[in-house]
């Protein structure tokens, strides 16, 4: 391992940081957790389930601000899951980096998108 | 020498290797935590849709149940009924074998017997959310 870390020998995949995201991994779950339990406690309060209540969930800005660092929380969790999953199954170097490429840019777009629904409302 | 050449040795495990043997519930619970996070991240441009319309107005809210009825575009309704039944069912598979993870985490509570236990409580629990939750959102109580 050592002797990889330079020259035309070096490793090119791999993490490199285990414990980082081990830890994010767990920080960015609980987050999501804690979102689910919140929303979960606000649509099974007493009325009927239609857009009023609905929209009005998000509409408080605490809302606002927990569902927006519950999307990047997200972004980041599905990036270390999904690289986990290339890492393990898919061998070749260029086809891992052109997965890699593609799992950034699906997810910076997803997450701008459901920024852009979030805060417009 | 020659002895040791000709012994069979049992060599890298594959797949169809490893499917001879039956998963224990924990490993099932294992395999699915992954497979579920795979199908919420390919899945995630339908799950921002249905945050889009069914939030957005009372006009695209009326157009988010219709989905479930005449579809999206070309995609019949019953597919997108199927598709949402899978995003249901992955989020509460990943969400309690997740809270599995944490709560073996921090407790250090872990042995066989409860990792049995805890993993036939994440098959059951989120087969039953996932019926309960896609009921009601297609209308039927």
């Amino acid at each position: 391992m050592a002797n990889n870390t330079f020259g035309s020998k070096r490793l090119v995949v791999g993490a490199h940081y285990g414990f980082r995201d081990w830890l994010a991994q767990r920080v960015t779950g609980a987050l999501m957790a804690l979102f689910t339990l919140v929303l979960l406690a606000q649509l099974l309060m007493p009325g009927q389930i239609g857009y009023d209540k609905w929209a009005g969930i998000f509409a408080a800005q605490w809302m606002k601000v927990l569902t927006f660092t519950v999307i990047i929380s997200l972004a980041y969790h599905a990036w270390v899951g999904m690289r986990d999953i290339w890492m393990d199954y898919v061998k070749p170097v260029g086809l891992r980096l052109l997965a890699h490429l593609f799992t950034i840019v699906w997810l910076v777009g997803c997450a701008g998108w459901a920024v852009q629904v979030l805060w417009r409302l | 020498m020659a002895e040791a050449t000709t012994k069979q040795r049992p060599g890298t495990m594959r797949l169809t290797d490893a499917l001879q043997y039956r998963l224990p519930p924990a490993g099932v619970v294992s395999i699915l935590h992954r497979i579920s996070g795979a199908i919420l991240f390919f899945l995630l441009p339908l799950t921002i849709w249905l945050f889009d319309t069914s939030v957005t107005s009372e006009f695209s809210f009326e157009r988010f149940r219709a989905a479930f009825v005449s579809g999206i575009g070309f995609v019949p309704g019953w597919f997108i009924k199927l598709l949402v039944l899978g995003i249901l069912w992955s989020y509460f598979t990943h969400f309690i074998a997740g809270v599995r993870h944490l709560w073996m985490d921090v407790t250090h509570s872990v042995s066989k017997e409860q990792g049995r236990i805890s993993a036939h409580i994440t098959l059951g629990l989120s087969l039953v959310l996932t019926l309960l939750s896609g009921l009601k959102l297609f209308g039927v109580y």
